[in-house]
């Protein structure tokens, strides 16, 4: 309920105009007649759009303020707006030299100065026209009845006899050798746009579980050249994040596209002793207690990143999926199911970490036939 | 009628307009439609012109951003990133930051406008939730707007995913997993979608054509149509005096709400404004460029995805299952698409579900006042405890370490957290809601309470009541009288009815007597009829069992 108080000047006026279509009767449940202040508004003569009892004008003081008031919001979003234009050329761009919005200072600084005086000179604008609205307009409570939203009984039976007349004529309810055709006819069309979809990608086949992995294959340091030794994991606190040696040598980075690289990624972590749950397998393809495991969390897909070393935990930032870096990766906490893949790694004959052919289980989010054989 | 005549331009162009379209009475009668006054009214209006404000600035965006997975060596205005292989989309984007003038801000700008969007869209629909607006003849309406409502969530997600920055590359990735996860046709669309495995080079350009046509045009056609109806049937108002089922009242279209609307549309732009000029959003220079092999901890997506990021997290892994080696990941499915469905699901089907349980198929144009619908608020609230508690879920490594709460406790306080939660709030909202109902009917019985205590000649102390206004007794007689329906009906000859004896018949009697068994009657209550009906009737409503109940 705003501007409950306003319910006064209710009474005079109603009866004896005339009534335009879409306002109320003057009859019953319109307005409570209100207290007296309204008397002098309303001997003057009516000349608003809607009837009088509707409209509680303001009074010609406020109006005047109002006036004041709203000219001077906009006179304030005309200096904004100008100010806005201005600092628009106050803060060049790079080719034109510096200072420019290349430095992420600057970028700061004309952005607070281009969205301060827009907002300002936006703000300045509602400002003064909500001051118009509420101070140099009357205040309307205007009543309007709602539609009676079905139709009478008799349209409705008009409109029905006149459909099916013509649903008859047409001969499409007689007619059902044409009919049925006409349907038969649309179907094939119908399928024809998710047909038309089939190319929009190859069909997963089995590449959803194998890996560019194959054994030999050296490993570098993620983000790096640099091949890995099985002393190194010593060095750097237990855990290496790797990628496959790239086989081919791409014009930059470490030569592997995303896709591979979302695949083949792995954690290369050192551990003093496996636990129970390790089977012989998975023994055999750790090398000098490396074991590795697909970085790919099996939930949705996220890198498990984190290591806690002292309780050997694979964590993944994403949805806290946790595995038992010394059991197998088994998930321990979290919405994961399947323990992250392990690579079978050895040592070649130079020292060098490689893998022993490709992970034992699909990477990546489980999918329907994840865990199924090729 | 008015001293002033048009003047003659004005009235050149009309009768231009006229002359071809007939309009004069439409509009006329367009002019004079009328809006309640409520600031709750305000709340779709505030995702109308959010939604405006993505379509401008949305566009400006368009101009520079390329839409392109191809990888290039950045070497460009930002210093820092040079050398750094990206996309282009990544790419383009910095260049929208520290090359295009204005360009931060319009990013800026774009993006909170969608989270405001989002929320007063939501926000919005609680409002007409909670006050029965949805119901007949509004059920259509309020349909589509929870089509726009699910459809939003989709378009922020793909925009957010398009300056393929590392968040963003991660929601894409998340997104792939869920996919994934579908049975048996889960890896076709996925490989559909992305063109291949992930990330491949496909679906930034193609979550760019859904993003900026395909779902704005959707979105855009069904807000028309949301408008057009609301605009058909004109707006519910609240209870109050000359505000009936048959006449609306408020301020008409013209001249007042238009300047009104006007200047409130001003005023969300300037909100919107002055947050991107100085509240950093996505800075997306700070992210780097997507990679698949790394991420930072901390991860938060736009809050609108909050309550399914929420519920991927503090699902478990127990239900997970296979079928003949084949898997079903559960714990994926079910937070990651079962709670979007079943969102989407209850949101479009609750105006018929109601009516189906109360049987009610009137007219409603005025809205309930939350506390006359005890049995819906609370479901109401119950719901939406459980949407905050996923919305909070989604956040729960960094409540873990604001609060140095052990990470794993936090998801286990959650888990039992989604399940007490609506519970408890289900039974308190109710009982809150009948203690109104007793204290409106109070109230209306003996005016309000007027803080003034008179000792009676017997010694006694009372309180003194004071008459209510008119008004506060309009509103109050507002509450139309709940019909009970009992789990054993019976038609008028006191035989059960066939459809009773269904197993749905039976059901829905008993969800309906569930339904509307708490109530306070207001029947035969008249105002201010005195004190003696003081004491012992403040439970009489619900102890005002139907002869037949048993
Ligand atoms: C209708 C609702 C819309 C929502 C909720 C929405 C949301 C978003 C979000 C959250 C972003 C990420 C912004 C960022 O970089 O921080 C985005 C980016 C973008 N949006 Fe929209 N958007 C909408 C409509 C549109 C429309 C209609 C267009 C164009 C016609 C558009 C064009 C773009 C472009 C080009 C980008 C990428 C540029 C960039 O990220 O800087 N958007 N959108
Ligand atoms: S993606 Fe790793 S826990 Fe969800």
């Amino acid at each position: 309920m705003t501007d409950n108080n306003n319910l006064n000047g209710a009474g005079a006026g109603a009866e004896g105009r005339d009534r335009v279509i879409g306002t109320p009767t003057a009859d019953g449940d319109t307005l409570v007649s209100g207290t007296e202040e309204s008397a002098a508004s309303s001997q003057q003569r009516h000349i608003g759009p809607y009837p009088a009892v509707e409209t509680h004008p303001r009074t010609e003081e406020q109006q005047r303020k109002g006036e004041r008031s709203a000219a001077l919001w906009f006179l304030v979003a005309f200096v904004s707006g100008v100010g806005f234009l201005v600092s628009y050329f106050l803060f060049p761009p790079a080719a034109d030299g510096a200072p420019s919005i290349a430095h992420p200072a600057t970028a700061q600084l004309a952005n607070m100065a281009m969205g301060g005086t827009l907002a300002l000179s936006l703000f300045a604008i509602g400002a003064g026209m909500t001051v118009w609205a509420r101070q140099v307009m009357p205040h309307y409570e205007v009543s309007t009845p709602y539609d009676e939203l079905p139709s009478s009984p008799k349209e409705k039976s008009s409109f029905s006899d006149f459909f099916m007349r013509g649903a008859h004529e047409s001969g499409f309810t007689k007619r059902p050798l044409m009919r049925r055709t006409l349907i038969a006819a649309m179907l094939p069309l119908g399928l024809a746009p998710v047909v038309l979809l089939r190319d929009t990608g190859p069909l997963p086949g089995d590449r959803l579980k194998h890996t560019m992995w194959e054994s030999g294959m050296r490993m570098v340091v993620e983000g790096t050249d640099r091949e890995i030794r099985a002393t190194d994991l010593d060095r750097v606190g237990g855990m290496i994040s790797a990628l496959p040696k790239a086989p081919h040598e791409g014009e930059h980075g470490h030569g592997l596209t995303l896709n591979e690289q979302a695949k083949a990624v792995i954690l290369l972590i050192k551990m003093d002793e496996f636990g129970p749950d390790m089977t012989e397998q998975q023994r055999s393809w750790t090398a000098d207690g490396i074991v590795a495991y697909s970085k790919i969390c099996t939930h949705v897909g996220c890198p498990a990143a984190l290591y806690e070393r002292t309780t050997h935990r694979i964590l993944c930032p994403c949805h806290q999926s946790t595995f038992d870096a010394a059991n197998g990766a088994k998930v321990v906490f979290g919405p994961a199911h399947r323990p992250l893949p392990q690579l079978p790694l050895r040592v070649d004959d130079e020292g060098y970490l490689v893998a022993a052919g490709d992970f034992s289980s699909a990477v990546g989010p489980t999918f329907w036939d994840a865990e199924k054989g090729d | 009628m008015s001293d002033t005549p048009a003047p003659k331009s004005l009235r050149a162009v009309g009768n231009f307009i006229d002359d071809r379209f007939h309009l004069a009475k439409t509009g006329e009668k367009n002019l004079r439609k009328v809006f309640p006054n409520h600031w709750s009214f305000m709340l779709g209006e505030i995702a109308l012109y959010s939604f405006i404000i993505l379509l401008l600035t949305g566009v400006f965006l368009t101009l520079w951003f390329k839409p392109s997975m191809t990888e290039i060596v950045y070497d460009g205005s930002y210093e820092r990133l040079n050398g750094v292989l990206m996309s282009e989309a990544y790419a383009s984007t910095l260049h929208i930051t520290f090359d295009v003038r204005g360009g931060l801000l319009m990013r800026q700008i774009h993006h909170w406008a969608a989270l405001i969007f989002v929320a007063s869209m939501t926000i919005h629909m609680l409002r007409v939730f909670f006050t029965g607006a949805f119901r007949k003849p509004r059920e259509i309406n309020w349909t589509i707007g929870a089509i726009i409502l699910l459809l939003s969530f989709v378009e922020g997600l793909f925009g957010y995913s398009l300056p393929d920055d590392l968040p963003s590359g991660m929601g894409v990735r998340i997104l792939q997993g869920v996919i994934l996860s579908i049975p048996v046709i889960g890896t076709y669309v996925m490989m559909f979608l992305f063109g291949g495995e992930f990330p491949g080079e496909d679906i930034i350009p193609r979550l760019y054509m859904l993003h900026i046509l395909l779902i704005p045009g959707i979105l855009l056609a069904l807000i028309v149509a949301h408008f057009m109806i609301l605009w058909h049937q004109k707006h519910t108002q609240y209870p109050g005096t000359g505000r009936t089922e048959k006449k609306v009242v408020g301020t008409p279209m013209y001249p007042a709400f238009a300047v009104k609307a006007g200047g409130f549309f001003f005023f969300t732009f300037a909100v919107i404004v002055g947050l991107s000029a100085f509240v950093q959003i996505n800075p997306i220079h700070l992210f780097g460029p997507f990679t698949p092999t790394s991420i930072t901890s901390g991860l938060q997506p736009d809050w609108y995805m909050g309550f399914m990021e929420g519920a991927l997290r503090i699902f478990p892994n127990w239900f997970d299952f296979n079928i003949a080696g084949y898997a079903v990941p559960v714990a994926v499915l079910v937070p990651g698409l079962g709670s979007l469905g079943l969102l989407a699901v209850a949101l479009i089907a609750w105006p018929w579900i109601e009516q189906w349980i109360t049987r009610d198929r009137e007219h409603h144009n005025v809205a309930d006042r939350p506390r006359n619908a005890p049995t819906r608020t609370a479901l109401g609230v119950a719901a939406s405890v459980v949407y905050g508690l996923l919305w909070l879920a989604g956040s729960n490594d960094i409540i873990s370490e604001t609060f140095s709460i052990n990470l794993y406790l936090t998801t286990w306080i959650f888990r039992v957290g989604v399940i007490v939660g609506p519970v408890v709030a289900f039974i308190v909202t109710k009982r809150i809601c009948l203690g109104l109902q007793r204290r409106d009917r109070e109230t209306l019985e003996h005016g309000y309470e007027s803080g003034t205590i008179e000792q009676l000649p017997s010694g006694e102390f009372i309180e003194v009541h004071k008459t209510s206004s008119p008004e506060t007794v309009h509103v109050l007689r507002s509450k139309r009288p709940v019909p009970r329906i009992d789990v054993e009906a019976t038609d008028e000859e006191g035989v059960e009815s066939p459809e009773a004896r269904s197993v749905m018949g039976r059901l829905r009697n008993r969800l309906a007597h569930w339904y509307t068994k708490d109530n306070i009657s207001f029947e035969g209550v008249e105002p201010h009829s005195g004190h003696h009906l003081h004491h012992g009737h403040a439970t009489a409503g619900a102890e005002q069992e139907p002869a037949n109940t048993h």
